[in-house]
């Protein structure tokens, strides 16, 4: 049974009229695991979900969720899924209960299992006290926890978290990381998608980055960060004169070659992917050479760097404008 | 799946999804409020304004052009109400609420027959307020109390027949100000060439043809024979097989859109 992958996605295409939504996208993702699904708006990432979760039918190719095929048999599909979306897709004006409730009887649980079950998800998801009260007096953060709730009423062998935490604040968001950590722990897949590389790493094991309908890296997150020469360690000089000194006594810890900016003083150590490791070891190979750096700081790549290294085509489109705009602005 | 098991979750999904419809009623109680404000307008401005002129015209039953009136405005109302059915699921379809709908091991055609039904529900209420008020301005049952229900029966049924239709737009336009827009452009012309608020033969002859042969026409007349006794000259069938021609082409047609969007 666990040979069995969570999904399976073979290329996939979803077209509306000439727009390519999704063009010949292949993953797929071992049970147990979440899968981070990375990229901006408009992407292609609600597309595959929506092809995952039977709501939308795929223009070519297949996609099976744990080996069911969803174009085939979707109410099959439709009984080991859990979707959550960027929406908090409750309603309003019913409590967090009937909310719930109704949920579980779609399920078709019986009347007994779906109160069990309803009590059971508003206890875990700590919404307990506002289970009689109306949603449209909850807080965001509660909004999403109960939109979560609904997901799982059915016992989802695999949940689909279309941008879970975007527009959430901070500790909404490590609240709903701490549940999809607690979910996978006993046995749920997940297939996450965002807008963040931070949050990519931090929960997925196996991350793929899409763009404007394409495929364009998968990985592990240290795989895709070493592709993108990985962390970089800044320091700078207080003094031009240390410059010959500070890069030989840090280029032993280096994994590609230090440079120097003239303009700062600031001195660039690409790192690979143990950052913090490393930087440690720079502490101590700059203090060996009794050199005091003015800032020191660690840099990992962002989302943009993703984008600007792996999409370079689209940066330099980005440059032109911005020059065009430059030029415009100086007439 | 049996089927005695398929009929069973269809009630079951249906039921869940009507039940939701009426508790957003019960908690959003200005719905019906204004729902039932409308017809007390429009009652009060017709007898006030028109009546005087029509009351003693062919449009006048009884002496009262009220009870001429209100059978008309009765069906004109449950128009309207029809017309939240397809306000309510392009709201839904704007909210996501759908989407978790579709991902579930649900009937597919549960979230409009939840809807539909409850819309229906409410026509009742909003029917019985405006009753009450009728009866203040004057209005009389003069066909005994079985005509009287089957009067109501009637425009229920015509009303969630419309439901249907307005469904279909709804899902089709997927926004809520659209389907509204949409619906009074057809409702008002549709009322007013019609027996709904003054006798076809004052019309422009032209205009009577379209306004002799059309469903709302039909249903004032059956629901003026049943309350007050004019004659219907089978009114009554005519808009029970429009009702059953919506029904049959609306229902497959909105659930076909409905399967169609996200």
């Amino acid at each position: 049974m666990s040979e069995v992958l969570a999904f399976e996605v073979n290329r996939a295409a979803k077209y509306f009229g000439d727009l390519k939504a999704l063009d010949d996208v292949s993953l797929s993702s071992k049970q147990g695991t979440i899968f981070g699904l990375l990229g901006p708006n408009g992407a292609g990432k609600t597309t595959l979900v929506n092809m995952l979760t039977t709501l939308a039918s795929p223009t070519k190719g297949s996609l099976k969720v744990l080996g069911v095929d969803v174009v085939e048999h979707p109410d099959t599909v439709r009984n080991l899924i859990g979707l959550a979306g960027q929406f908090a897709a409750v309603d309003e004006y019913l409590t967090g209960e009937e909310n719930l409730y109704m949920i579980g009887r779609l399920y078709h649980l019986n009347h007994k299992e779906t109160k069990k079950r309803v009590s059971e998800l508003l206890e875990d998801l700590r919404l307990t006290d506002a289970a009689r009260r109306q949603v449209k007096t909850y807080s965001g953060g509660m909004r999403r926890r109960l939109d979560l709730g609904a997901s799982l009423v059915g016992r989802p062998r695999i949940l689909f978290l279309d941008e879970p935490t975007t527009g959430l604040d901070p500790r909404t968001r490590l609240e709903l990381w701490e549940i999809m950590r607690e979910l996978v722990k006993n046995g749920t897949s997940i297939l996450l998608t965002t807008q963040y590389l931070e949050e990519a790493d931090e929960l997925a094991d196996h991350i793929a980055v899409i763009d404007r309908g394409k495929l364009i890296a998968e990985g592990t997150s240290s795989q895709l960060k070493a592709r993108l020469g990985g962390d970089v360690v800044e320091f700078e000089i207080t003094n031009e004169l240390q410059k010959d000194v500070a890069v030989a006594a840090v280029s032993g810890v280096a994994t590609k070659k230090v440079t120097y900016n003239e303009d700062n003083r600031v001195i660039s150590v690409p790192v690979g992917s143990h950052g913090s490791t490393k930087l440690t070891e720079i502490v101590r190979a700059l203090d060996k050479a009794k050199i005091v750096p003015n800032s020191l700081s660690l840099h990992q790549p962002t989302l943009d760097d993703v984008f600007l290294n792996l999409i370079g085509a689209k940066a330099s489109d980005v440059a032109t404008t911005a020059a065009k705009l430059g030029k415009r602005a100086r007439r | 799946m049996s089927i005695t098991k398929k009929i069973y979750f269809q009630l079951v999904d249906t039921w869940a999804l009507t039940k939701r419809n009426l508790l957003r009623y019960v908690r959003l109680p200005q719905l019906i409020f204004f729902s039932a404000v409308q017809p007390i307008i429009f009652l009060t401005l017709f007898n006030f304004v028109f009546g005087g002129a029509l009351g003693h015209s062919g449009a006048a039953i009884h002496g009262k052009y009220i009870n001429y009136l209100l059978p008309g405005i009765m069906v004109q109302v449950t128009l309207f109400g029809g017309l939240q059915t397809g306000i309510g699921l392009a709201t839904d379809l704007n909210s996501g609420i759908i989407s978790r709908f579709k991902s579930l091991p649900m009937s597919r055609s549960a979230v409009l027959m939840g809807r539909t039904i409850a819309d229906m529900l409410r026509n009742i209420i909003v029917i019985g307020i405006m009753l009450v008020y009728g009866y203040i301005l004057g209005f009389r049952f003069y066909n005994g109390a079985g005509h009287a229900i089957a009067m109501v029966g009637i425009v229920l049924l015509f009303g969630f027949a419309f439901s249907w239709v307005a469904a279909y737009f709804g899902l089709l336009t997927k926004d809520p100000e659209t389907a509204q827009l949409a619906g009074f452009i057809v409702i008002f012309p549709l009322t007013f060439a019609s027996a709904a608020f003054v006798p076809v033969a004052s019309m422009a002859g032209w205009l009577q043809h379209f306004a002799n042969n059309q469903p709302i026409t039909f249903a004032t007349n059956a629901s003026r024979y049943l309350a007050v006794g004019l004659p219907d000259n089978g009114a009554i069938w005519k808009v029970l097989l429009w009702t059953l021609g919506i029904l049959i082409i609306f229902i497959p047609l909105s659930v076909r859109t409905y399967r169609k969007r996200i």
